[in-house]
């Protein structure tokens, strides 16, 4: 059976300049394998250039229960954009 | 070769749908973000967001249904590799029946993250708890079939899967929208193939026409019973899982054949298929819903045998698996020490 075969995240640089994005997820014994399986189930038309592959299990993931108050404390400091700001009429570059 | 009537616009609603996807993602959810906001506002279900257990469910067994038919999928096609009639060819089926597994692969995973196990959906599969689709079940007979199978049975399959690059849970949707965009060259590989055959000798022509003829009713078939006999389909449109109705898709299915099968020079066995100016589509004969039901129970021409070779496989492939473990064991002992 395949129940301990460990979970692996994958993530794909799809070209020079881009960031690796999450692509998916498959099972695999070990790192070189999943790096392998995630070339052949993730890359077969060249959508990469590097592939990163994560233990999920190494995963720490914030909690959808406690989305509010641990992202709200962000939500009222409206000064961090610089929309909040009015500036005299006339100023350039700023 | 002519072009394809229909494959453009199907390609078309997979872009539209990642588009969809990423509009409904920017737009911000008034207050509380609750199952229904979600689903009233077209947004996506993720994972961890808490859903009614019926979704949770439903989406289990739909996605896991759908894995299975990709992996018992790979056994037809996968019954001509070693005959296929030049080296292109089999590049192209091998390259195709890749795909399948992979698709197969996309799909365990968007299951897994409702909390069910690869091994739990392995099992269902290997027991027969859970079911494939029933269009596998078909003998493949001759070489013409993987061109019928390609242009018929990935086109229904594709007409079925474009809507659900819009389902409401996020990691089908994505699942869906990088299969369907793979999906294409697989219908369209298939239309070329049967239409090679279909400009060749009376006896390529025939075989053609025969494959046809055998693989017509049963890719009818795959869009399920009728509406009015289908079990799940209500609930199902409610949470926005599914958006047309099996009718409304096999119409659509039937729809844009008849104008790919006249371009082929090939005859849809159905003496009953004519244009309705009244309705805008074609009238047609529906395929026989007492054989799909028995295919589906399991008594298809090839079910034991798909199983039974699933499950030879599965038990080939254990020192293989056991190897692997073995070593990434013994790999992570050296890294302890």
């Amino acid at each position: 059976m395949t129940s301990d075969v460990p979970l692996w995240e994958v993530f794909v640089r799809p070209r020079r300049g881009l960031a690796h994005t999450h692509a998916g997820s498959l099972h695999a014994p070990d790192a070189d394998m999943a790096l392998r399986h995630a070339r052949d189930l993730y890359t077969r038309r060249q959508e990469g250039v590097s592939i990163w592959v994560v233990p999920a299990a190494e995963i720490t993931a914030s909690s959808p229960d406690e989305k509010d108050s641990f992202f709200d404390p962000a939500a009222d400091k409206i000064y961090r954009h610089p929309t909040f700001y009015e500036l005299p009429e006339g100023v350039a570059h700023l | 070769m002519p072009a394809v009537a229909g494959a453009e616009r199907l390609l078309g609603e997979v872009e539209e749908a990642e588009a969809a996807l990423r509009e409904a993602a920017e737009r911000a959810l008034d207050g509380e973000a609750s199952f229904d906001a979600v689903i009233a506002a077209d947004q996506k279900i993720e994972p961890r967001d808490a859903m009614p257990d019926a979704y949770r469910a439903g989406l289990i067994r739909q996605i896991a249904q759908h894995a299975h038919s990709e992996i018992i999928g790979m056994q037809p096609e996968g019954n001509w590799i070693s005959r296929a009639p030049s080296l292109r060819r089999k590049a192209i089926l091998l390259a195709k029946v890749q795909d399948e597994a992979g698709h197969g692969l996309y799909l365990y995973a968007a299951a897994e993250t409702l909390g069910v196990s690869r091994a739990e959906l392995d099992t269902a599969l290997l027991t027969g708890k859970q079911k494939y689709s029933s269009i596998f079940n078909y003998p493949t007979l001759s070489w013409a079939d993987m061109g019928a199978i390609g242009w018929l049975v990935d086109g229904a399959a594709i007409v079925n899967q474009v809507p659900l690059c819009r389902c409401s849970y996020g990691p089908y949707a994505r699942a869906m929208i990088r299969v369907c965009k793979e999906e294409s060259f697989h219908q369209r590989q298939g239309y070329q193939s049967l239409y090679v055959l279909a400009q060749g000798t009376p006896e390529q022509r025939a075989m053609a026409q025969d494959a046809v003829d055998r693989w017509w009713y049963p890719s009818l078939a795959m869009f399920g019973p009728p509406d009015a006999d289908s079990t799940h389909s209500a609930q199902s449109m409610a949470w926005k899982v599914k958006r047309f109705s099996n009718d409304e898709l096999r119409q659509r299915f039937v729809d844009m054949c008849v104008p790919q099968a006249e371009i082929l020079g090939v005859t849809l066995p159905d003496p009953n298929l004519t244009w309705n100016e009244l309705r805008g589509h074609y009238d047609y004969t529906s395929p026989d819903f007492d054989e799909l039901m028995r295919v589906v129970k399991g008594d298809g021409p090839c079910s034991r045998q798909r199983l039974a070779h699933r499950n030879r496989a599965h038990e080939d492939g254990a020192w293989v698996r056991e190897a692997a473990a073995a070593y990434a064991a013994k790999k992570n002992r050296k890294v302890m020490a």
